[in-house]
């Protein structure tokens, strides 16, 4: 809409000053250079949906094997890569780019800025995602891909035990990948502190934002222990160290401790997003804001401290005191409280509001349906005694994909629904997204409803095969058809989307009716978001008037900011004015610089030391060069000087 | 293929199963209702299932799903009926009031749930104690070593191993020490009592009730490589007699050979290449590499429930296990076709 009429409080000087200083160049350079959140946030999806579709066919490879007992469709080394490749990318290469994905879309629009905080780290960010991520698929067709289960425990990850290059493509590949993730969260943190719209106090900040950044705490704070413990299995491995080598005074337990003080948190890190989705998707939908927005913020918060305190109950069955399981389990039933909380928020939204029943509400319905289930699962879990039953088994199977594909996919496919017209200023087709729901829900169901009966008749997980005896053939059969069912759904998301982008009719800046502010601009969004950076009176900017005023007749130059690359810096709790901070333009300087970590950790991998040493420097010197301190003209992200 | 691995078969047969099966403290009418449902699925065969325990602990545990099963069952009901409600009677398309209903979120989503959650912790501790009491010093005691990919038994005071099985006398708690040779491990007997891991250079410790005779299928439970999926075993739990004179055969040299036939297949094991691995008692053949041979034709498995123990799994296993179990640490045998029968018939013979 902008790009044909000017947009009231503007003049059309100021427009073409914005664009000018804001428009990338269409050219291939102009491609790799990037710092455009909306493109690095598009290329998120993108990359993350095409990790998504590689683990999700490695599922329905083992469905295929375990569809019967005894199937010889996969040898075991086959499946045992299988099932840790599909662990692995749906968790690290899947989940949390994917929702990375929508927070760097969403979150400068939503809070009424023009950029994330520091847009060249973002694209590095993009940059190692991508490498990290086809570092660990190459390796695959090699025969070489880990093979040691997601949570890759001692002593079976050892070089004594498993020899080659799997485990080393592990420790490393998830080594590559945690720089992105760390920088991205660092990102989503400055950028929801200094960069929010004038007037947007913390009690105004979308829920979605809240749940972005208590991620990005989490991220933080866990993401150390996983590094560490990849750190000294890589040393373990290649340089004979013996942390983890019970025959020279290391300890296997060690491994699990560190790896779920990342794990447990990690499992809020890839669902609190989801959350977050589900509270921006509601209040259209239901034609009213979120109830109980400080009890939402405050279970968010909450979740994120409790969340470190819980990871022993991953450890029941391995013979730790007794007292310490007694607290743990106690932690890890109260956890479940913040979420009950948040559940019942926004069932007594769309008990007060009224429904507006689209593809991005039936998902939401799925979302709470799943979630639910999942969660009392989880609960079952919390309790000791119960937990050494089934823990390992197709129920825990069972429990965390209704945890994961309700509390995270669900709401990311509501969100992509949701979002489309938005980021690709395109409507999607109904119709087709309504079949997609009900394949994908009811695939979901049938799929892994069933785990949760061979689980807890004694089937284990992690199995090649199942001998026919224990009777367990005919559920596995049921879980096999139901995965097929559910891929045919996801195939028609991806119709459904591709048919947008190709067919779908035009969209209007606001096709929803909704609140936050990134429906406040085009469809899709100019370079700089916003010819005028709100200032925001209410939690829901786009359903009030003086919020819509302040870009239309109330515009003030000190919110247009034609005059360079620039966004508003504000106040981390009131939001108020501090000054206006320039931002930097496109660079290749974070390309060269993954691309360099790339060959630094491929020639790791391959023990070739030398050629890692110069990737090595190479790597600081293209920091150095990135830091070097430039001219006022050239001055970069917000807390550059 | 099938392997007597079910409470229904197996030297116990005697009549404990109809009493067993009847003696079931609750039925499953939701899982009997599915089950009808899912025809496909059938519920064919007799799973090892934690719903139908015959041990102590297992019991427990039974018990405890079925309070959680009731209280998860009335909390979906809840959500789902509220879920309902929304999306029958509050369709429309108009902006509404922002009510803030903050008393009833807190009371239906924080309140309810602590007082709940609170009550079930407590049960939840309650079964934890139950299931850590340590059995009496006197208690018998089984030693399980963990290898990749089966499970040797020892028992404190007899001489001899087996493998892949466990006997234990019914109705006493016996005590089960824990140990592996390789990796992570975990014993699971889901009918007699939830998982203990084995752990890399440590001793864990858990035990065993049956409160009725029967042969129980436990399965490792820790992804411990490649043949994760077959690391089965079976516990024999029988009368205390029954128990003591196995107990007695195990301490005793293996069975001499009586025929011909299981003469030479004696010389091929003990002069051939399986006696650099495998052990029988009595005999020279004292290899501590594969599991203790001496009882092997009494077995319900081979390879760790990978096929059943018959004279043609047999033979195909010591050709070339690889084919059956591959990646185990057996490799292919230079047994010549003339030698492979006798050592079957040999083999089979060791009860």
């Amino acid at each position: 809409m902008a790009t044909t009429s000017t947009p009231p409080g503007v003049s059309r000087v100021d427009l073409a000053r914005l664009t000018e200083h804001w428009a990338e160049s269409p050219s291939l350079r102009g491609w790799f250079s990037t710092v455009d959140h909306k493109r690095i946030g598009r290329r998120y999806l993108v990359t993350a949906g095409v990790f998504f579709v590689l683990a999700g066919l490695s599922a329905l490879a083992m469905r295929t094997q375990l569809a019967r007992p005894e199937a010889g469709l996969l040898s075991p080394e086959e499946y045992n890569q299988l099932f840790t490749m599909h662990g692995t990318a749906m968790i690290f290469l899947f989940a949390t780019p994917m929702l990375f994905g929508f927070g760097n879309y969403l979150v400068p629009l939503m809070i009424g800025a023009r950029d994330m905080a520091f847009p060249r780290l973002n694209a590095f960010g993009y940059w190692v995602f991508l490498f990290a991520g086809l570092f660990m698929w190459a390796s695959l067709p090699f025969g070489a891909a880990p093979n040691n289960g997601w949570f890759a425990y001692a002593p079976l990850s050892s070089e004594q035990h498993n020899p080659g290059l799997h485990m080393d493509v592990y420790a490393l590949g998830l080594l590559f990948l945690g720089i992105s993730t760390t920088a991205a969260s660092i990102n989503f943190i400055v950028t929801a502190l200094k960069l929010r719209a004038p007037g947007m106090s913390l009690n105004r900040v979308p829920l979605f934002v809240w749940a972005i950044v208590a991620t990005a705490f989490m991220v933080i704070f866990a993401l150390p222990a996983l590094n560490l413990d990849n750190a000294m299995l890589f040393l373990d491995r290649r340089f004979d160290t013996h942390f983890f080598d019970p025959s020279a005074g290391g300890n296997v337990l060690l491994w699990q401790h560190l790896f779920w003080i990342f794990g447990h948190p990690d499992v809020y890190i890839i669902v609190m997003p989801g959350l977050g989705i589900v509270s921006a998707v509601l209040p259209a939908f239901t034609r009213r804001g979120v109830v109980g927005y400080p009890l939402i913020v405050l279970s968010i918060v909450a979740i994120a401290i409790i969340s470190f305190g819980v990871w022993v109950h991953h450890m029941f069955a391995t013979g730790l005191p007794q007292l310490s399981y007694s607290f743990f389990s106690a932690a890890s039933t109260i956890i479940t409280i913040p979420s009950g909380l948040q559940i019942f928020a926004w069932l007594a939204t769309m008990l007060l509001g009224r429904l507006v029943i689209r593809v991005p509400l039936l998902f939401v319905v799925g979302f709470i349906v799943t979630f639910v289930l999942g969660g009392v699962t989880g609960t079952m879990f919390a309790l000791t005694a119960f937990d050494q039953q089934v823990t390992d088994t197709y129920f825990v199977v069972a429990h965390f994909h209704y945890v994961l594909i309700g509390g995270a996919v669900f709401p990311m496919l509501a969100g992509i629904y949701y979002w489309l017209p938005k980021i690709t200023g395109r409507m999607y087709h109904e119709g087709l997204g309504r079949w997609a729901f009900w394949l994908v829900f009811a695939g979901m169901h049938v799929t892994f409803f069933p785990m949760h009966l061979y689980g807890l008749f004694g089937m284990p997980r992690r199995v090649y095969t199942y001998a026919s005896e224990p009777g367990w053939g005919g559920w596995n059969l049921v879980s096999t058809i139901g995965s097929y069912v559910l891929a045919l759904g996801l195939l028609l998301v991806l119709v459904g989307v591709v048919h947008a982008v190709r067919r779908g009719r035009p969209a209007p800046p606001d096709p929803w009716g909704a609140d936050t502010l990134e429906w406040a601009t085009t469809s899709p969004p100019e370079p700089y978001n916003f010819p005028v950076l709100p200032r925001v009176h209410s939690l829901h900017p786009v359903w009030d008037e003086r919020t819509a005023e302040s870009t239309g007749e109330g515009a003030t130059a000190d919110r247009i900011l034609s005059e360079g690359r620039v966004t508003l810096l504000t106040s981390e709790l009131d939001a108020r004015v501090e000054r206006p901070v320039p931002m930097p333009e496109s660079t290749l300087k974070p390309l060269v610089l993954a691309a360099a970590l790339l060959v630094l950790f491929a020639a790791l991998l391959v023990a070739w030391y030398p050629v890692a040493a110069v990737a090595a420097v190479v790597v600081a010197a293209t920091i150095a060069v990135w830091l070097w301190p430039a001219g006022p003209s050239r001055t970069s992200g917000v807390a550059t000087p | 293929m099938s392997l007597s691995v079910d409470t229904t078969a197996g030297m116990t047969r005697s009549a404990a199963r109809p009493a067993g099966r009847r003696r079931q403290p609750r039925p499953l009418p939701v899982l009997t209702a599915l089950c009808g449902l899912a025809l496909l699925a059938g519920c064919g065969g007799d799973p090892p299932s934690a719903l139908n325990p015959a041990g102590t602990g297992a019991a427990r545990v039974a018990n405890l799903w079925w309070l959680l099963f009731w209280i998860s069952l009335a909390v979906v009901a809840e959500v789902m009926a509220l879920l309902i409600w929304a999306l029958v009677f509050r369709r429309g398309n108009v902006r509404v009031r922002h009510g803030q209903p903050i008393r009833f979120v807190a009371i239906a989503g924080a309140g309810l749930p602590f007082v709940i959650l609170v009550a079930v912790y407590g049960v939840g501790l309650r079964d934890l104690a139950a299931l850590a009491v340590d059995p009496d010093p006197d208690a018998p005691t089984v030693e399980v070593t963990g290898h990749k990919w089966w499970w040797e038994v020892r028992y404190p005071g007899a001489s001899g191993a087996t493998a892949n099985e466990i006997h234990i006398p019914v109705g006493e708690r016996v005590k089960v020490r824990l140990r592996t040779d390789d990796v992570l491990h975990s014993f699971w007997v889901p009918q007699l009592m939830p998982k203990t891991d084995l752990i890399a250079g440590e001793t864990r410790e858990t035990w065993l009730r049956a409160e009725r005779a029967g042969r129980y299928r436990g399965q490792c439970a820790e992804y411990c490589g490649t043949q994760h999926a077959h690391m089965a075993f079976l516990v024999v739990a029988e009368p205390r007699t029954d128990f003591d004179a196995w107990l007695t055969r195990l301490n005793a040299p293996a069975r001499q050979p009586r025929t011909e036939a299981e003469r030479r297949g004696q010389q091929a094991f003990v002069q051939g290449t399986c006696a650099a691995c495998h052990a029988v008692r009595g005999t020279g053949a004292q290899g501590q590499v594969g599991p203790d041979l001496s009882n092997v034709g009494s077995r319900w498995s081979l390879g760790a429930g990978a096929v059943p123990n018959d004279a043609g799994h047999l033979g195909g296993w010591i050709v070339n296990s690889q084919t059956v179990k591959p990646g185990n640490a057996m490799p292919p045998q230079p047994v010549s076709a003339a030698a492979l029968p006798d050592l079957i018939t040999y083999l089979r013979s060791l009860d």
